[in-house]
């Protein structure tokens, strides 16, 4: 599954040097590295021209970006209205006691990341976890178990 | 295929797309809700299948991915063409007997069909939950295939703006979405010609360029609306944007997504990328002089950035911290100039509204509140999807008849609307308690009473709002005897105040009391005096706060105060939770006379405080016992209940 990650100067150059596309550029590491590190946020400063502090600032307030290296796994329980009805929070809390990480944090092993989302569009299926690009609709504490193991021991 | 040049060169596009000859069609629906099924694998499958049989070559069916076809509670959902016929549940498994049943055959699989009550349909027409409803806007999505703009023209795509170019001035494009009545489906309902028509004017006095934007952001954490149409039909939203721009002379939209979707970014880029290459965006649009292009922002985790103050600050790349109106986003929005910001949702209705006349569009729906409306309607409700309906349906036709009504033995007890700035409408007719009067005292607004009961309560914006609640974005979620009021107003307030910015003290203290207070009631603490209390609490933040999140955040739990006033006062006064959801306030219990002692749940139990022989009946250990509910889970034979 592991492909050549994209260069950051190539990521950088797809956009003009521009304050507005701070954002884009956060992103666009964020989903290439999963993670921004501190060298990366400078080159972005340095690369749309706006201060570390600024970029910092935009990187903390949204929930998208992480300044911390993610699992390999991200595990996504969605604890939108219509999950929260169905027990969302109690497949969050098993989860949170089968890997032994809070919902945001990544296992020391770097194998999971424990994130809640507020609804993947799938409501009807609710309560619905993702793990990685996979749904879970209809899940259980049995049958989420079950994923993760499969998971875990899976094809990488 | 080049530019198209001209509007001719379009039309004898379209001719030749609409003259290709007639090929079998294959729907496979690939929504959110089908995926969470396996959609993927029965498209796959499809594929696959049909290209190990190669006697179809001639007559090669055409596999298409499509958008939400709105029965999700069904997934997958397979529609063929031309025999109308409609699959539900469809497996991967299922695939091999539809290519040589169906497509080879002609003959039905019967057991695929949607049966209820005994009762089986053919086509999707047919069926209960599609009965009812009156797509406009949903029209396409599930018809067409997102990714081929050709489909799109195929379903008459860009007709109104051609419409809007050549056969109407910018004034009546403004007038013809004024008279038809059209109003934001973003959460506000305030008039869109109002708003087109202020950002002209402004311009007029301050000229340089103005913007358009299209809020895409879906922050209501149960509504999947906004996504259908962008994944489903994202051409109808590019197009209700050129028709936007040409009316109030913008070059450049910007259609703000959120975070969370992937699949529709991708979508739109695709599609906007189609619509250049045939000059339908870009430079002198099909040859009239009118130039246009949208870029899009993918939004980055903040309920609060669809706010549109915020949602600006985003796109401008900065902390999206709403900021104080006036000036409004029609006199300085995006770098300062007069900005148009709608709802993904409102910018569809728009080419509906250029192609069939104002008044077309004004005959659907009810007088303050016309055309259509799509809902989610999710939860205890049978049948769950995405619903579009007329405004002013009731909301028993809703959730009875489209939805089929609440599942099981349990209880229609309510619904939610607009989310987290909404309401909870209880099912019953309720007279006002005399203590509704003191809230009153207290400063609660002469809104929110319950008018009639909710089933012949009419679905339109003022209704609604009479009613407490909001229309919203389209939420609609259904509850049961087995959902507390009290932990879905707690829920709702522990959202906002993970997502309020912070920047002003009302919000950010405000919505932190009034949680103490739910937490405390969610624990049997409390007094009943405190009810009140936190209703006063609740109206300062509407008073005090700065944006909307702060000032509409009270609502959930103002009403379900209203309403269930009963409710709160079990928790408080008698310290249970009727609904058995409180985790304080109740305990899992195994019922002796069910249990097979098949040791499942002592296995499992995360305190080891469940105790039994094999094949005898267990006991929980009520002091160890945390209610996490994993013995309930996985329990097969629900021996495990909550008291
Ligand atoms: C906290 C907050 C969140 C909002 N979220 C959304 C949203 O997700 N989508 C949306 O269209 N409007 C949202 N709005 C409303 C927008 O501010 C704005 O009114 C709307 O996009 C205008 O479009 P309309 O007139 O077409 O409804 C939100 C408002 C607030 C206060
Ligand atoms: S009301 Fe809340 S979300 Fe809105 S500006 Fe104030 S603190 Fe921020
Ligand atoms: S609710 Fe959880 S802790 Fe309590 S008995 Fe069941 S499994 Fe054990
Ligand atoms: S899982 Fe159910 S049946 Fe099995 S021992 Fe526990 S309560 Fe009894
Ligand atoms: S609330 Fe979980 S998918 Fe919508
Ligand atoms: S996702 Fe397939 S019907 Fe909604």
């Amino acid at each position: 599954m592991q492909t050549a990650r994209q260069d950051i100067d190539t990521i950088l150059e797809r956009y003009p040097r521009h304050p507005q596309h701070l954002i884009n550029l956060l992103q666009d590491v964020q989903a290439e590295y999963s993670y921004i590190s501190p060298e990366h946020l400078t080159l972005i400063c340095d690369h749309v021209g706006v201060p570390v502090t600024q970029a910092w600032s935009v990187a903390t307030f949204y929930k998208s970006f992480s300044l911390e290296p993610r699992g390999e796994h991200e595990i996504k329980v969605c604890l939108g209205t219509t999950c929260h009805l169905k027990g969302g929070q109690r497949l969050a809390e098993a989860c949170e006691r089968n890997l032994g990480v809070a919902r945001g944090q990544t296992t020391a092993d770097l194998r999971f990341t424990l994130d809640t989302v507020n609804c993947l569009g799938s409501c009807a299926l609710a309560p619905v976890v993702m793990i990685d690009n996979d749904y879970l609709g209809r899940a259980t504490i049995r049958n989420l178990k079950k994923r993760l193991d499969e998971s875990d021991d899976g094809s990488d | 295929m080049g530019k198209l040049k001209s509007v001719a060169e379009l039309e004898s596009l379209r001719a030749q797309v609409l003259a290709a000859p007639d090929r079998p069609v294959v729907r496979v629906c690939l929504g959110p809700g089908c995926l969470a099924q396996g959609a993927d694998k029965v498209s796959r499958a499809f594929k696959a299948a049909i290209q190990e049989r190669n006697i179809l070559a001639d007559v090669q069916p055409l596999i298409k991915e499509t958008g939400c076809h709105g029965f999700c509670s069904q997934g997958t959902l397979v529609n063929l063409y031309p025999s109308d016929l409609f699959y539900v549940q469809v497996k991967p498994a299922d695939v091999p007997e539809i290519v040589d049943q169906t497509l080879r055959e002609g003959k039905v699989v019967e057991r695929l069909l949607y049966a209820d009550n005994g009762a089986r349909y053919r086509s999707a027409a047919e069926v209960p939950f599609y009965k009812l409803q009156h797509k406009v806007i949903l029209k396409n999505v599930g018809l067409i295939d997102p990714l081929d703009i050709e489909d799109a023209l195929k379903a008459g795509a860009y007709r109104s703006l051609v419409k809007a170019l050549t056969q109407k001035t910018t004034d009546q494009i403004i007038d013809t979405v004024t008279i038809a009545g059209l109003r934001g489906r973003g959460g506000g309902g305030f008039p869109t010609g109002f708003k087109w028509r202020k950002v002209v004017e402004n311009a007029r006095e301050n000229p340089g360029p103005v913007f358009i934007v299209a809020n895409g952001d879906e922050g209501d954490p149960g509504a999947f609306m906004d996504r259908a149409i962008m994944e489903g039909d994202p051409h109808a939203v590019l197009e209700g944007m050129a028709i936007g721009a040409r009316a109030m002379g913008a070059e450049q939209g910007y259609l703000y997504v959120r975070a969370e979707y992937p699949f529709a970014v991708r979508t739109l880029n695709i599609a906007i990328e189609q619509a250049r290459a045939l000059g339908l965006l870009g430079q002198d649009i099909l040859g009239t002089g009118f130039n246009f292009d949208v870029q899009i922002n993918r939004g980055a985790g903040a309920f609060v950035c669809g706010e549109e103050t915020a949602l600006l600050a985003s796109i401008e790349g900065r902390v999206g911290e709403p900021v104080t109106r006036p000036p409004y986003p029609v006199e300085q929005g995006l770098w300062d100039r007069p900005t148009v910001i709608n709802n993904v949702e409102t910018w569809a209705n728009v080419p509906h509204i250029i192609d069939h006349g104002a008044q077309w569009y004004a005959g659907v729906g009810v007088p303050h509140s016309t055309g259509t409306k799509i809902f989610s309607l999710v939860g205890k409700v049978k049948n769950s999807g995405l619903v579009e309906v007329p405004m002013g349906i009731t909301l028993g036709a809703i959730v009875e008849e489209i939805g089929g009504g609440v599942p099981g033995k349990e209880r229609f007890k309510a619904v939610q609307t607009g989310g987290p700035s909404g309401g909870i409408i209880p099912y019953e007719f309720k007279e006002l308690p005399p203590e509704d009067l003191k809230l009153d005292k207290v400063g609660l607004q002469p809104r929110g009473f319950m008018p009639m009961e909710l089933k012949n309560l009419p679905v339109d914006f003022d209704s609604l709002a009479q009613a407490g609640s909001i229309m919203g974005s389209g939420g609609m979620i259904v509850m049961d005897d087995r959902d507390c009021v009290v932990d879905v107003a707690r829920y709702f307030l522990r959202f906002l105040e993970e997502e309020s910015c912070g920047k002003c003290l009302p919000c950010r203290l405000g919505l932190k009391g009034m949680q103490e207070f739910l937490n405390n009631f969610s624990q049997g603490k409390g007094a009943p005096a405190d009810i009140d209390a936190l209703a006063s609490l609740g109206m300062a933040l509407v008073d005090g706060s700065l944006c909307g999140l702060g000032r509409t955040a009270p609502n959930p739990v103002l009403t379900s105060i209203r309403y269930f006033r009963d409710e709160y006062l079990a928790h408080i006064v008698d310290h249970k939770c009727p609904a058995g959801v409180c985790r304080d306030l109740i305990t899992y219990r195994i019922d002796a006379d069910i249990c097979n002692g098949c040791t499942l749940c002592a296995k499992n139990c995360p305190q080891a405080c469940i105790a039994g022989a094999n094949k005898e009946p267990h006991t929980i250990d009520q002091d160890a016992c945390i209610r996490c509910g994993v013995c309930m889970d996985v329990c097969p034979v629900d021996a495990v209940v909550v008291a």
